[in-house]
């Protein structure tokens, strides 16, 4: 498998990732513990230590467009596994946090989708809402 | 990370895990959407075998919604603002502990308090928003903490008026009743033993399984089906490995989306119950009372 880095980008994105997750990026060395216990790994477009590596090779852009953060669904699974401490779904959150922030997020209700959220427990529909749309 | 003793964790005890408010009979009850809706047998459920353990839950007069899930960065104070506005109802109303139920509720409420306690840049700009002085602490439990530490599996045990033998039961927790440990602090985060010492004391034959910490899916059930079954159908599958009987969850959404997938997704012939709906069948109320569903209340006529 071959990747395309643009390398040292200096957006600051892995540095507003740091300061919004409070998570400490260059901790990770990339041991993969928490791609194994993923539940959602396989929805994703990278495996979740990738976007990390992204991250502190200084590709935002990569982390950013990926699928992963949106997949992230915060069970935490990665943050209990991770033997340097890291809290992977808080980077995941806020490069989620980022894209609302700029007011792209990937998904938005629609008009068809009401049916089927009135059959849904609320806290989900309410959850997903505050995580995914703006 | 070094695991100290549940009652030290959740704030309830001694540095050497004594339980210092054992006996606390009354408590301050936020039970949530959820509960008054789809999960109705969950608070019914619950509310009688307090009653019968000799608890009080006081409901919140007008509750309003916990916010669901709490935000992971660190200066989202909007999304704070849905639990610190309950904390405040709470305290206003004389609770300093507040018992909840619901996964959801409570994970999003004991983070939430967790947050406040630590950022006061927060909990100020959150006060003034909400126009009060400053933000109280409330310490927000789940019944299940309440009933191992306040009431205690033994005296559970002796009040087991219709023990529940030859009912292979897997206790599923997921992930919002142990994660994060640091900041829940219910149990441990890969090896919890809480709900199997309740369901032991009503007299269940608890089976081991694999996937009693796995995430059921959660809310994406709501944007992306297909992770969400697949989620649930691990749970399930890992049930009947374990050759249960019963799945046994604390949460509504846990419970929703097992029981979604088995419907349209691969009916593993697994029905999921509330771990209260059991506690209650055991203190001796009428399983017909309890709110079971018709998968539910069949398989527990077969076993019993």
């Amino acid at each position: 498998m071959s990747l395309l880095l643009s390398l040292g980008r200096k957006d600051g994105l892995a540095k507003e990732v740091a300061a919004l997750s409070e998570q400490n990026l260059y901790a990770c060395y990339q041991c993969g513990k928490c791609t194994a216990g993923c539940p959602v790994a396989s929805i994703m477009d990278d495996p979740p230590h990738q976007i990390v590596r992204f991250l502190q090779l200084g590709d935002a852009d990569k982390a950013l467009k990926s699928s992963t953060p949106w997949a992230c669904v915060g069970c935490l699974t990665c943050a209990s596994f991770c033997p340097k401490g890291v809290d992977l779904a808080r980077i995941m959150e806020a490069l989620r946090t980022v894209r609302l922030r700029r007011l792209d997020a990937p998904f938005r209700y629609t008009q068809e989708d009401g049916e089927w959220l009135s059959n849904l427990p609320q806290s989900a529909v309410v959850a997903a809402m505050r995580k995914v749309t703006w | 990370m070094v695991i100290k003793p549940a009652a030290v964790r959740s704030g309830r005890g001694d540095e050497e895990g004594n339980v210092v408010d054992q006996g606390k009979k009354t408590f301050g009850y936020y039970p949530g959407c959820e509960l008054r809706t789809r999960a109705q047998a969950l608070d019914i459920s619950a509310r009688k075998a307090c009653e019968t353990l000799g608890i009080t839950l006081k409901e919140l007069k007008d509750w309003t919604c916990c916010g669901s899930l709490v935000a992971q960065v660190k200066d989202n104070y909007m999304a704070l603002l849905a639990p610190a506005r309950v904390l405040l109802q709470a305290h206003a109303q004389g609770f300093n502990e507040l018992a909840t139920l619901c996964a959801f509720c409570f994970n999003t409420l004991r983070r939430a308090s967790f947050f406040l306690e630590r950022h006061p840049e927060a909990r100020r700009k959150l006060a003034t928003f909400l126009e009060v002085e400053m933000l109280p602490q409330v310490r927000v439990l789940h019944l299940l903490e309440v009933l191992r530490d306040s009431v205690g599996f033994d005296r559970i045990r002796e009040a087991v008026r219709r023990p529940l033998q030859g009912l292979r039961v897997a206790p599923y927790y997921g992930c919002l009743l142990l994660r994060p440990a640091q900041e829940i602090g219910l149990d441990d985060p890969e090896e919890p033993t809480l709900m199997e010492g309740l369901l032991k004391a009503l007299g269940c034959d608890v089976v081991d399984f694999r996937s009693r910490t796995d995430c059921c899916g959660s809310y994406h059930i709501v944007t992306n089906q297909g992770v969400a079954a697949q989620c649930a159908q691990v749970i399930l599958h890992s049930a009947v490995d374990a050759k249960a009987d019963f799945l046994v969850a604390s949460c509504p959404v846990c419970q929703f989306n097992l029981d979604w997938s088995q419907a349209g997704h691969g009916n593993t012939g697994v029905p999921v119950l509330y771990f209260a709906q059991l506690l209650a069948l055991a203190l001796g109320e009428p399983a017909e009372t309890l709110g079971f569903d018709e998968r539910g209340a069949a398989a527990l006529r077969e076993s019993s």
